[in-house]
């Protein structure tokens, strides 16, 4: 499948924070999106999975057949919040998300235990630490398969070790075919992945 | 489905989830009742379903504010509002304000019966009010959720929601207490308005799920 983009802008309280974004992506394929605090890095990864309008040009999705006829159904959203309730325990968590999301993917201990998180599955979620908590919500990916992932800093608090962890189950997702989009000023450690610069006109 | 329902309960019965606030708004407010009002039993029995309504209404608009903030603060409100189609937005909320009814609201119901006692009410005059709190309180919940929906992205937007929401769950109410009170006094007949007051609860189950999900597609940014 391809994840298509023309001309695209995005607004934020009437203002347009970025404009004219050309890309292409397909299976496989990862594209890095950078830019200056402000450049727009959520807003666009926002508008592409379309909790934010598409006020200028257009986004779409090709060959993803029935199952997948939009982009926001074909994709994983990671965003600054770990959308996981404190109260609950890691497992309650993300058996909600499986039920939920359609749960296709690793069964719920392998997902956690591909995040290292496998011994404490039980603790509540708030008694987790910052990157214990980044790497439960990367699980949720795991759990249930999309083709697309759109991660807005998704190594955020992750430890050295974690990071390497995480890039490795993103080369994983990409050589199953998957596509991945990344807001980060981090690097993410990929061995082959297409930059956007936003803040200037960009093509990718 | 049955999962969202299943963690909104869980959520709401958990430490800091506020099912039990409610309840214990609504025997405070009936209990200090007798008291303010002095010991003429007569009194009491005459005005006790609709200080039972009164409290009930009050008491479940306590946590309504927090049906979807609490989702936005920790970002799953994205994600529940964006499924891709596998889900209707308004069947979510309806699941959503049908777990913090039983969270919330049943207890209510349930609790209703014994400060009836408090308020020195006749049998059947309990259980007429217990019977319309268990038909008309999920039409708060229905109308809340609307009201919820609108004021998702403001801080403290928890007066602004009862602002929102009593002016819609008077009628509710009116039905309600009339109901009750046909159920003591001969004359009025029962039927009609438990009837308007069943029927007012459907309607509100269609029409707020349906504008909350509208008010939360646009609360987004």
């Amino acid at each position: 499948m391809r994840l298509i983009a023309e001309n695209l802008g995005g607004e934020r309280g009437g203002r347009t924070v970025f404009s004219g974004i050309d890309m292409s992506l397909s299976d496989g394929g990862a594209l890095l999106i950078t830019g200056s605090n402000g450049a727009g890095k959520s807003t666009l990864l926002k508008v592409i999975f379309g909790l934010l309008p598409c006020t200028l040009g257009t986004i779409r999705l090709e060959e993803g057949g029935e199952l997948f006829p939009t982009v926001g159904s074909a994709a994983h959203y990671l965003g600054h919040l770990n959308a996981m309730k404190t109260a609950l325990s890691v497992i309650e968590n993300l058996a909600f998300w499986r039920d939920f999301d359609g749960g296709d993917g690793l069964e719920l201990h392998s997902a956690l235990e591909a995040v290292g998180l496998g011994a404490i599955g039980h603790l509540p979620f708030g008694y987790l630490s910052t990157g214990q908590r980044r790497r439960a919500s990367i699980a949720r990916l795991l759990i249930s398969q999309r083709p697309i992932w759109l991660l807005d800093e998704p190594t955020a608090g992750l430890d050295a070790e974690s990071e390497q962890q995480f890039s490795a189950l993103m080369e994983r997702h990409l050589a199953g075919g998957g596509l991945i989009v990344a807001a980060t000023h981090l690097p993410l450690r990929l061995a082959d992945t297409r930059e956007l610069r936003l803040g200037e006109r960009a093509y990718a | 489905m049955l999962a969202l329902y299943l963690r909104e309960l869980r959520v709401s019965t958990r430490a800091g989830g506020g099912a039990l606030t409610g309840v214990l708004f609504f025997l405070a407010v009936v209990a200090t009742m007798p008291f303010a009002l002095g010991p003429d039993l007569n009194l009491l029995a005459r005005i006790g379903p609709a200080v039972l309504w009164i409290g009930a209404l009050l008491a479940s608009l306590l946590g309504l504010d927090r049906l979807f903030q609490a989702d936005r603060e920790d970002g799953s409100l994205d994600l529940l509002v964006m499924t891709g189609g596998r889900h209707m937005l308004a069947v979510i909320v309806l699941v959503k304000c049908l777990a913090y009814w039983t969270a919330c609201m049943l207890p209510l119901v349930i609790a209703s019966p014994a400060l009836g006692l408090i308020l020195n009410m006749q049998p059947i005059a309990i259980a007429a009010t217990s019977l319309t709190l268990l038909i008309g309180t999920p039409a708060i919940a229905f109308i809340g959720a609307a009201g919820a929906a609108v004021a998702v992205g403001l801080p403290r937007g928890g007066v602004l929601v009862s602002v929102l929401v009593l002016p819609l769950a008077i009628p509710v109410m009116i039905f309600g207490v009339s109901a009750s009170y046909a159920a003591i006094n001969e004359p009025d007949p029962f039927l009609p308005p438990f009837l308007i007051l069943a029927a007012l609860t459907l309607f509100f189950a269609v029409i707020g799920p349906v504008a909350a999900a509208l008010a939360l597609r646009h609360a987004s940014d």
